[in-house]
């Protein structure tokens, strides 16, 4: 090889010098080799096992107001279908408006007074099922089931051969909340959620990791500044940002995407504050834990990845297997989501705010507690 | 309050991993006083100061810095000690006075305004008050420290190495207002690798592998060393300094320039080695020449080494 050519050649020992000195460094950075090997389990799992499309057993209140023999196998059928799982009984409008506004419940099943009468005189009774379609996937499939279901139910109790022949009786399906089944309905106000824990963990995880980082921490520990002081100070300014990205997100709800605002505006403000000092305080938690501000940046991603998944954001809640939704119910996001949509779409107020919001509470305390515990006044 | 004891703490002992980095070491600094603390990398020089900052919670040990128990009164020890940290340590995006009214509010000292105001003028950057921390020059970055440390009036100043990396003229001022504060009443205590800031304190100690091998004034600490030195101006100095390495007496051997320092604890010996090899040719004068600090220094560390393994 002639000698200008020999500037550009690839040298085989400099390549694998620099690809020795990678592996070493890879392999003592501890955290980034248990991302790589742990995204894809975490992957493989949450999208193998807990995510689910097509939920079922949705909880169902019942409102039996004719306690005939055809109301109760009608009842039933639902229940074999799978896809409905009578959890209580309603015996007012109240308690089924109060079940479904509170998101407790996905569907209320009605069967009217004198049902079993009008039947038998073939007047064709309505049954009312009403579902809570602020989210549309979650009801999607159960209600494109309901017409099948119902065939098949009097099959067995009329001793008809005939299995194709209409019921006696009509359904009528209320798609409540978001009626014409919007999608944007449900995202965008999840979206409040989403937008504050990607941004707001991030912020306060880099926060203490920045001081420890630039040698700052040494002079800051040294100094007569006391924890709690050291952590609100860290939280407070980011509440101001977060309150900024609500804005925003409120108002494109409004002008682009005509999400209605059904519910107390000031109880949602309440809830968002909680939300977002969670998030900063779960921030917090990781960088008295990370080393180094990669470090920071990779837990955050790691608490992210769940989040978006498991909290019912972009899949249905009620679809996941009990043990996705017990750690769906540890994440701040997952009971946002509820309040945010049950005010925006659910017409929420105080009271029902309050009944969505309080594991927020119990995540803020517990993890100002760890945070604080972490925390070290000195470089021990 | 002459003779009143500033810091006064036996037996400090701390571990990191089962190695002992400071191992039972006393320190007592009278009110007012410079004291030095010399040794090699890693000899506990910062952990001490640490621990006696209240960073870190010592192993074993007791005694009081400023009247506070060490152990249990870190707080208010924290409120009177001025602490400058080896590596710049205050906030590089933040300006010089944003740093400034930082340290001021963090203190809840008064009049932050004209706290502030007097600091900066006392620095000399007033006209620069804007500029960021991190722009600053190694020198200037080391004055802000000094001056944002003291700003609370601390009773004891803790400087960690504060003029590593500064040039002779800064170092030298720096020094000059060191002196200034210990003699308003301030207790210094200072660690340092350079020989010349040794011989400004009032008083030195030398630690090596977490133990204090020897403290006092400088001539104290060269004359308990027992050293004999002598020197030789000759051209090849670095041929010389090979042939009497490991002679009876030749403890230490280092070439200044064309001057040879030559040191050993047995002085007769070291003149017998040192007549020897003149004699033997190429022939050198030697005189009897005083120790320097640092002979004295590098000595004590080959012998702790030894003592180590």
């Amino acid at each position: 090889m002639s000698a200008h050519t020999g500037r550009f050649r690839l040298s085989l020992a400099r390549l694998w010098a620099m690809v020795v000195k990678e592996f070493i460094q890879m392999r003592r950075d501890r955290l980034t080799f248990a991302l790589l090997v742990g995204i894809p389990i975490i992957q493989l799992t949450l999208f193998g096992f807990a995510i689910n499309n097509d939920p079922k057993g949705l909880p169902t209140i019942v409102h039996v107001a004719d306690a005939g023999p055809h109301g109760r196998s009608v009842l039933s059928a639902l229940r074999n279908s799978g896809y409905f799982r009578p959890t209580e009984e309603a015996v007012s409008r109240a308690e089924i408006d109060r079940a479904l506004e509170l998101g407790r419940v996905q569907f209320a099943v009605t069967i009217p007074a004198g049902f079993e009468r009008a039947l038998r005189r073939g007047e064709h009774p309505q049954i009312l099922i009403e579902a809570d379609a602020s989210d549309p996937a979650a009801t999607g499939n159960a209600i494109a089931a309901l017409s099948r279901v119902m065939t098949n139910a009097l099959v067995h109790d009329r001793g008809d051969v005939t299995p194709a022949a209409p019921p006696p009786f009509d359904i009528a399906v209320h798609r409540r909340f978001n009626p014409e089944g919007i999608t944007q309905y449900n995202i965008v106000p999840g979206l409040i959620g989403v937008i504050l824990t990607m941004t707001m963990v991030i912020v306060t995880a880099m926060a203490m990791t920045r001081e420890r980082e630039r040698g700052t921490m040494e002079n800051l520990l040294a100094m007569p500044v006391r924890p709690i002081e050291v952590m609100l100070g860290k939280i407070v300014p980011p509440i101001g940002m977060g309150a900024i990205q609500v804005a925003v997100v409120l108002l494109a709800a409004r002008a682009l995407f005509d999400v209605p605002m059904t519910g107390s505006f000031p109880a949602l403000m309440i809830a968002v504050m909680l939300f977002i000092a969670a998030n900063l305080c779960v921030g917090f938690t990781f960088s008295t834990v990370a080393r180094n501000q990669l470090q920071a940046m990779q837990m955050s991603f790691f608490f992210f990845l769940p989040s978006i998944l498991l909290s019912g954001f972009m899949f249905p809640f009620r679809g996941m297997p009990v043990w996705a939704q017990t750690i769906g119910e540890c994440l701040p996001l997952t009971h946002f989501l509820r309040v945010v949509r049950g005010v925006m779409l659910r017409g929420n107020g105080f009271g029902e705010v309050a009944a969505n919001a309080w594991p927020l509470v119990v995540i803020l305390v517990v993890v100002t507690f760890v945070a604080l515990r972490r925390y070290k006044r000195t470089l021990d | 309050m002459n003779g009143e004891l500033a810091i006064d703490v036996t037996g400090l002992t701390k571990s990191f991993g089962g190695r002992n980095v400071v191992d039972d070491v006393s320190v007592r600094v009278r009110r007012g006083e410079i004291m030095g603390f010399l040794g090699p990398n890693g000899s506990g020089k910062t952990t001490t100061i640490r621990l006696l900052c209240g960073l870190l919670v010592p192993d074993a040990g007791e005694g009081t810095c400023l009247g506070h128990d060490v152990l249990r009164e870190g707080e208010a020890i924290r409120r009177q000690v001025g602490y400058m940290t080896q590596k710049f340590s205050f906030y590089e995006d933040l300006t010089i006075e944003e740093n400034l009214a930082f340290v001021a509010r963090v203190f809840e000292l008064d009049d932050r305004r004209g706290r502030v105001e007097r600091t900066l003028e006392r620095l000399g950057l007033g006209n620069r008050r804007r500029q960021l921390a991190g722009t600053l020059s190694g020198g200037w970055k080391q004055r802000l420290a000094l001056a944002a440390c003291i700003m609370h009036e601390p009773r004891l100043l803790l400087l960690d190495e504060p003029t590593a990396g500064v040039d002779p003229k800064a170092r030298r001022d720096f020094w000059d207002e060191i002196h200034e504060l210990a003699e308003d009443g301030m207790t210094v205590l200072v660690s340092t690798h350079y020989m010349d800031e040794a011989e400004r304190c009032h008083r030195i100690a030398y630690l090596a592998y977490g133990q204090k091998l020897t403290e006092g004034t400088v001539d104290e600490v060269v004359a308990g060393a027992g050293l004999s030195t002598f020197t030789v101006d000759t051209p090849g100095a670095a041929a010389l300094s090979r042939r009497l390495q490991g002679r009876p007496g030749v403890d230490l051997v280092a070439p200044f320039g064309n001057v040879l320092h030559i040191s050993g604890r047995d002085g007769a010996a070291l003149r017998a080695t040192l007549a020897a090899a003149a004699a033997e040719g190429p022939a050198f004068d030697f005189i009897a020449d005083r120790p320097t600090l640092e002979d004295v220094f590098i000595l004590l560390m080959n012998q702790s080494t030894d003592n180590f393994a």
